[in-house]
């Protein structure tokens, strides 16, 4: 790991600032992603701003009926939230159906949020990547795919976001509030929040340099059977294959994201005008530009099932 | 690389406390103090940023009950309770942990004064090699505080209802500790009998 210096921020406008005054730093909260990446040296920061003391970490409803979720709020406690439990309930399965208890106990909402991808490729500093190091290729693509993405992929990256709370989120229509370094507010919808690869795989999400998180805001509730569903390797602690978030409504329509299969959590809004026509209708426009590789045209089916299993727990 | 001509003490230089203290000057900004009690006992370190809790305990302070497996988060080897909360030594630093109450194998009982998870793990042989006991029991005594609490699991079946103890519940949540041995079913044996759960 490169040696940092290190500060507890005084506030979250001091956080902003001297995150824009040092590109080099990194805030850190949980510190469960960031200094795995660091012991790799994926990750470099001179500087690390501590942002637990700002008072970021109390869940609290809204004027209109929603709910706020402070930025540094464990992955436990949220989960754990009587009203999350209650009336966000694909937020709490996603959340236990994410890492293990020992890491929500100090993962963070925005952490999670910030994840960087688990491609192995990514992880590995011997191999090319454009993620890592832009310009130098992907080594993913022709490589071992079987984990990685099938839809919004680049030429340039095909690799996935590893949460499963953020595909919650986007079911929920979440909204994610912000302070930039010159103290101005800007609240951002989770959809436009995380980035398709493109040709700047490197850039993850509409950040800008020293913006920091400063809580997640869900709607009011919107009722109907909430249900998490994720497939992976084993039954627990590991990342998914695809998993379907969905709240269907007892007329058989709902929302739907996915996580999984692409470098953002995946919704497609028209595809949801489907699901009282079931699975294979929602699915096939879902993943209408799937550009899935041998090894992984699997997903494309396992996420119809997947799918189908979902819908029928609602109705059942 | 890493600047070692201003950075002389490193995660790894056990027993420095004495160079610690005379090149404090020099290493200024890359390293901070932290004042923590581990096991009921306040520690006071001038440290190195890049020190991760384990380290700490394990470098500086000498309590190597604590193992340091893959390093990363994934194995559990390193859990460790601080503020009562189970979590990963290896994924935090030190210096995040100012004022925080550590407790780790060693704060949970002693030769001859064994806490009771530590007594069912000897009763039940819930290890073979042991390199990871001290993390699964660690992490066993709060799974059932967890529980208690009513804090949700991925087998929880209603999100409404307090939590149950049960093998399920048990497994799942210990299913951050990994033991290579393949001990897991005399460790759930273990656990469900401090529990109070029939199998």
């Amino acid at each position: 790991m490169r040696a940092f210096s290190y500060e507890r921020a005084a506030s979250v406008e001091a956080a902003a600032q001297a995150a824009a005054h040092n590109p080099e730093s990194r805030f850190i909260a949980g510190g469960t992603n960031l200094l795995d990446l660091m012991k790799l040296e994926i990750e470099k920061p001179s500087h690390l701003i501590d942002v637990n003391g700002l008072g970021l970490d109390t869940i609290e409803s809204t004027a209109e009926g929603g709910l706020r979720i402070g930025a540094v709020v464990r992955n436990t406690d949220l989960a754990a939230h009587e009203t999350v439990r209650r009336d966000y309930g694909v937020l709490a399965r996603a959340l236990v159906a994410g890492a293990s208890g020992q890491l929500r106990n100090r993962a963070t909402t925005a952490g999670n949020l910030l994840q960087r991808t688990r491609c192995p490729y990514f992880y590995d500093p011997n191999q090319p990547c454009n993620k890592r190091l832009p310009g130098s290729g992907c080594s993913a693509i022709g490589g071992i795919t079987r984990q990685l993405g099938v839809v919004g992929t680049s030429e340039a990256c095909i690799a996935t976001h590893p949460s499963d709370m953020a595909v919650a989120m986007r079911a929920l229509d979440a909204i994610v509030d912000t302070v930039k370094p010159g103290g101005e507010r800007r609240s951002i919808p989770i959809a436009d929040f995380h980035r398709l690869p493109g040709n700047t795989p490197h850039i993850e999400t509409e950040l800008q340099q020293g913006e920091i998180i400063t809580s997640v805001v869900l709607p009011p509730p919107i009722g109907g059977k909430h249900i998490y569903r994720k497939v992976r390797d084993r039954a627990s602690y590991a990342f998914a294959l695809v998993s379907v978030a969905a709240v269907i409504q007892p007329d058989g329509t709902g929302k739907v994201a996915v996580g999984g299969v692409a470098h953002k959590p995946w919704r497609i809004e028209a595809a949801e005008s489907e699901l009282p026509n079931g699975a294979r209708a929602t699915v096939s426009i879902l993943m209408a530009d799937a550009r899935p590789t041998d090894q992984n045209s699997f997903k494309v089916d396992l996420l119809e099932r997947t799918l189908g299993a979902v819908l029928a727990g609602a109705r059942g | 690389m890493v600047a070692t001509a201003t950075v002389p003490v490193t995660s790894t230089s056990a027993g420095s406390q004495t160079r610690l203290q005379s090149e404090a000057s020099v290493v200024d900004i890359h390293c901070t103090r932290v004042a923590f009690a581990v096991n009921g006992t306040r520690q006071e370190l001038e440290i190195d940023n890049r020190t991760t809790l384990l380290d700490a305990l394990r470098e500086h302070l000498h309590l190597t009950g604590t193992k340091k497996g893959c390093d990363h988060g994934q194995c559990g080897a390193c859990t460790v309770i601080v503020d009562g909360r189970r979590i990963n030594s290896c994924l935090t630093l030190a210096v995040m942990h100012d004022g925080d109450e550590v407790t780790t194998i060693e704060g949970l009982g002693q030769p001859g004064n064994l806490h009771q998870m530590q007594a069912a793990f000897v009763k039940h042989d819930g290890f073979q090699c042991g390199y990871c006991t001290p993390g699964q029991i660690c992490s066993a005594v709060v799974v059932l505080e967890e529980i208690k609490a009513n804090i949700p699991s991925h087998v929880t079946e209603d999100l409404t209802e307090q939590a149950e103890i049960t093998t399920a519940e048990i497994r799942e949540r210990m299913s951050g500790n990994i033991c290579r041995c393949g001990a897991y079913s005399n460790i759930v044996d273990a656990i469900t009998e401090v529990a109070g759960v029939r199998t």
